[in-house]
This record gives C-alpha cells, structure tokens and sequence, in this order.
C-alpha cells in the first residue's frame, strides 16, 4: 500500500516534473495493474462522487467473478452486473433513488435460482464493517438490528454481551477490498486528495483497503493541498494510482463542479427494465467508446448544458495563520 | 359527493405534515416523506433542522431533490459530515427527533419490510433492503411512517421483519408512533397495536377494513382529517413540488 506506482511515474512529467513522488496515471493502466479478475472492490460515494469512469472501465477490461461493495449499488453496479462483471454483492440499499428498482441486479437475485450472492447489511452496519477494516479491529459494535430479520439472514451480523454490563449490542465483521476507488474534486500528482461536499464513507473505506485509486476533477499543486489541509480526506500515503478524469462520476455529481444528472438517472429506469436495451446501451457507451472523453462526447452538449451549475456558492477565506 | 379538490397524495403530505409540529431535527426520506417535510417547515414547525441520510444537517434545499443525495442539500446546510458521523453522532447518539419509513408491508405493531416478498433466499421481489431504515427505525425518537394502504401492504405476516414494530404488549419505545396512509391517520395503542385515529374526508371504516388482513382497531373519538387548506395546496404545489412528480396530477374542483 501506498508504494511509488512505478509503472506510470512517466506521467508526472508533463505536470510538475517530480517523478519519483508522483502517481498519476491513465484509467486503463490504473484498472490494468490493480483491479483483478476475483477482486475486492469498492466504488464507493454516497450519491455524490460515483466513480463511473472506474466502473465502465472494468467492464471494457472483462474483468469477471468481482466482489462489489458499496452502501447503494446504484446505477453503477448495475450496469456492472449487467455487464457480468461480479459474483457478488456486499451491500446495503438496492436501488435507483428518487427513482426504483435497479432491474439489472432484480433479474440475478429474483426467482428460484438467483445467480449472485447479496451479502446484506444495513447502512451503518456497512459503515462499521468499513470502519473495523480500516482502524484493524476484529469487529464494529452498533446499536442496529434488534428485533429484526437481518441477523437470520446475514448470520455474520452477530449479538455480543457487553463486558461492561448486561447490554447486548450487534456487531459487524471488518472488511477490507482489494481495491478502493475514490472519486474527489482534487489531489496532487501524490495522491493527497481533497473533497468538499457529501463525504459518504469514502474515508474508511479507502483506509481499509490494500489499495486505493483516486480519480479526480483536478490535478492541481501540492501547495494547494496544503493551504487548506482541512479538506483533505485521504493522504497520498495510502494511494496508489491518481487518475485524472473530469466527469469520470456523471452521472452522479461533484459539488461545485457538475449538477447530478436526474434526468438520466430517470432514463436508466427504462433501458434497465429491457435487458436487450440494457445490452446496447452498455455497446454504446461503455465498450463503444475509449474512455470518459468519448463517453461524454457521445452524450452531446446538451448533457453537459444540463449539468452545470446554476450558480456559484463560494465559502468564505479562512485563516490558518502562521506560527515561525 | 362530489370529487375532492386534492390528490389522495396532497392529503397523506398535508396529514404526514401537521404531525410534525413542535419538531426540531427530522430526518429527510425521498418522495413524499421529503415533501411532508419541507411543507412542514413552511407551516408548522418553521424551527425544523433537516437532516438528510447523505451527510447533511440543517440543510436548506432550493429545489426538491430527486434523490437523498443532491448538491443543492450541502450549499448553505449547517454541516456537511461523513456517514460515519451521520449514522453514530447523530442518529445513534439520539438527535434525531422525527424519522420517515417507507414500507413495502406492514403489520398491526409496525414492523416493517422492505427486503423481500417471499422467501429470503429465492424471493419472489427483490425490494430495496435496509439501507438506513433500521437505524432510523431504532434511534429517531418518533418513527413516521407514510404508505398506501391495500391488503398487500397492510397484513398479518409481513415476509420480512427489515425494520422492528412495538413488541406485542407494547411497554417499549421502539416501532412507529405515526402511520398516514390515503384513507387515514393511525397512531399506537398502549399494547402496542396500531389504531385508526381519523379518516380522510370521503374514507369510510368500510374502506379502511377493505384495504388492511386485520381487524383495525378504531379509536373512540374516531374524527375525519382537516382536508389540505388553501395555503397547504399552494405550497405543495407552487413552491414544492411544480411538476407534480410526487403530489399527483390535479383533481377537478
């Protein structure tokens, strides 16, 4: 965790010329060397920051027999599971918000032979599991669960007695991928990555893995990070692999940078009921074209008309002071 | 009797609303939970904090947003916070007053299913699951829940207990305290039964025992539920919900 990422240190030079530190690479050489074929992995944000680009990427690769997790599969697994992509799912809410269903993964876990395993927890069960495999504790204990079905169907979520007393809590086991991606407005070529807006638990899942790629809006200097150290989120320590990818997370959102795209959110509802259309919108889109840049070009302008902010909303300079 | 001037969804909205006066932090559900609430706060309880399950407190929406998830919920909120903070400091840790449910079934003390019609392992529906249902379920300290009500979702065997109910005998603090459905407002007995408080204009208990597998329990001082006013239906629908993704299409006058 967290080694120079030699194979594509060359990047760096057409940014800051400081190679030895630098990590950033392509989104196919970044899936390439560190997404495998019966991975872990996470693409994690909790609405906001939805890797995409990172998920679309692993299916023009064929990767095959992935472990997802995520809280909310939302349209990104889907597509992934409708590409065949998983064996599994490690999860909390199943579904298109605001929206439905998300019929891709309904068609592999309804009926008399469902073909991938739901390993099923609720939210904050999925936020412990990620917050015991990122501190290295043998399990997170919550409140949750009581008086429910979940601990019959999921026999990993587990009754524990209090050493302290006669309480009886729930407890969760850690979890940690193979591979964390997180998507961020920012980070320099090391891998300090900095997130404003809805943090989700991109934190803890990205301390819990053996590896991290970040995928960015911006590359920016490590002076930048380092006038504001508060909004950073994850230290380039644990990276891996910096991609830079603007729009790699439509359509979900990125404070400040682009609107989520509700509109296609409701239009996946009908191309995902029809598994032909399902099939074809996955030739267009993901394996018919090389990366995000195509990708957003075949959407036309006009996407990008609808995602742009109204306005600005600017936060106010802040004093750090300093102290020689 | 002539057609009501308001959607079957305007009155569950207004009725989900009025409920939450004297309300401090309600935690904010898609649909029509997220616009009971803003109607709320316009109406009500206008000191209301909103707390969205994305990482949101205080919140201050400009538009409705589609999804609990939505960048115009962190401009201008009072904190934005990871889940971690969300789910254990604030839920958990009891600052929730109101929490909204949604059910795909439910029964007599409330339980709650939204994991699965039919068996676990094979289910007939795959339905969303927990998500943070069962957190909101066991922590906020008053449990709303909004639904239509038919045989199908009101029944004695719900397939799958995703969020609990009061204990049979009731003596708990757990399950819902508030359940509006099209035909009318319930609220819990002592035993921890739901009962039937008031009836929308048009409802009758026919109605109601036509659209649930129990015997409702009736409350003695059973009265009709104040149809939405002039100011509740502007709200909704001028300032709330414009195109009427959630309220309905309008009724004739």
């Amino acid at each position: 965790m967290g080694g120079a990422f030699a194979a594509v240190a060359a990047g760096a030079a057409r940014y800051d010329g400081r190679v030895s530190t630098s990590k950033v690479t392509t989104m196919r050489e970044a899936v390439a060397e560190l997404v495998h074929d019966r991975d872990s992995v996470a693409i994690e944000g909790f609405t906001h920051l939805i890797c995409f680009a990172a998920g679309h990427e692993i299916i023009r690769q064929r990767r095959r027999d992935l472990t997802l997790i995520r809280l909310t599969p939302d349209l990104i697994y889907d597509q992934m599971i409708a590409a065949g992509v998983a064996r599994k799912l490690v999860f909390g809410w199943l579904g298109n918000p605001g929206v439905g269903s998300l019929h891709a993964i309904r068609r592999v876990t309804e009926g008399p032979a469902p073909t991938l395993e739901l390993e099923e927890y609720s939210h904050f069960g999925m936020v412990g599991r990620y917050t015991a495999g990122a501190t290295g504790l043998p399990f997170y204990p919550l409140r949750s669960y009581e008086g429910t079905d979940m601990p019959v169907a999921n026999p990993d979520i587990r009754p524990l007695r209090s050493p302290y007393g006669d309480e009886t809590v729930y407890v969760v086991p850690p979890i940690n991928p193979d591979v964390t991606i997180v998507h961020a407005q920012r980070s320099d070529a090391a891998g300090n990555t900095q997130v404003w807006g809805l943090v989700g638990s991109q934190k803890e899942i990205a301390f819990a893995a053996r590896h991290v790629i970040v995928v960015v809006e911006e590359l920016v200097d490590e002076s930048v990070i380092r006038a504001d150290p508060n909004r950073t989120l994850i230290p380039g320590r644990i990276v891996d692999a910096v991609v830079v990818e603007p729009f790699g997370a439509h359509p979900s959102f990125a404070q400040g940078y682009y609107d989520r795209d509700n509109t296609f959110y409701v239009e996946w509802d009908a191309i995902d009921r029809d598994r032909a259309r399902t099939a074809a919108w996955l030739d267009e889109y993901v394996h018919g074209v090389s990366g995000r840049v195509e990708y957003m070009d075949r959407l036309g302008a006009d996407v990008r008309e609808r995602i742009r902010p109204t306005g600005r909303a600017l936060a106010g300079p802040i004093d750090y002071g300093e102290y020689k | 009797m002539s057609e009501p001037a308001y959607t079957p969804n305007e009155m569950m909205i207004a009725a989900a609303a009025r409920e939450l006066a004297g309300q401090r932090v309600c935690f904010v559900g898609i649909g029509l939970p997220n616009i009971a609430v803003n109607l709320a706060l316009r109406t009500v309880a206008p000191d209301l904090e909103l707390i969205y399950e994305a990482g949101a407190y205080g919140a201050q929406p400009a538009r409705l947003p589609l999804s609990i998830g939505d960048p115009t919920i962190v401009t201008g909120s009072l904190s934005v916070m990871s889940q971690a903070d969300l789910f254990g400091l604030y839920l958990q840790g009891g600052l929730v007053d109101v929490g909204f449910l949604g059910a795909a079934q439910i029964d007599r003390y409330g339980n709650i299913n939204s994991t699965v019609i039919g068996e676990y392992a094979t289910p007939r529906v795959r339905l969303p699951g927990s998500g943070g249902a069962n957190e909101i379920a066991l922590h906020s300290q008053q449990v709303f829940v909004i639904m239509r009500q038919s045989r199908r979702s009101f029944v004695e065997h719900i397939d799958f207990r995703t969020s609990p109910g009061h204990p049979p005998g009731g003596g708990s603090h757990r399950g819902p305290t508030v359940v509006v459905t099209d035909l009318g407002v319930y609220h819990y007995d002592d035993d921890g039964q739901m009962r039937l408080d008031t009836l929308h204009p048009g409802s009758t208990l026919d109605d109601v025992r036509a659209a649930m597998e129990w015997e409702v329990h009736v409350a003695p001082d059973l009265a009709e539920t104040p149809p939405p006013s002039a100011e509740e239906l502007r709200l909704m629908r001028e300032v709330l919900d414009p195109e009427r993704r959630y309220i309905g299409q309008a009724a004739t006058p």
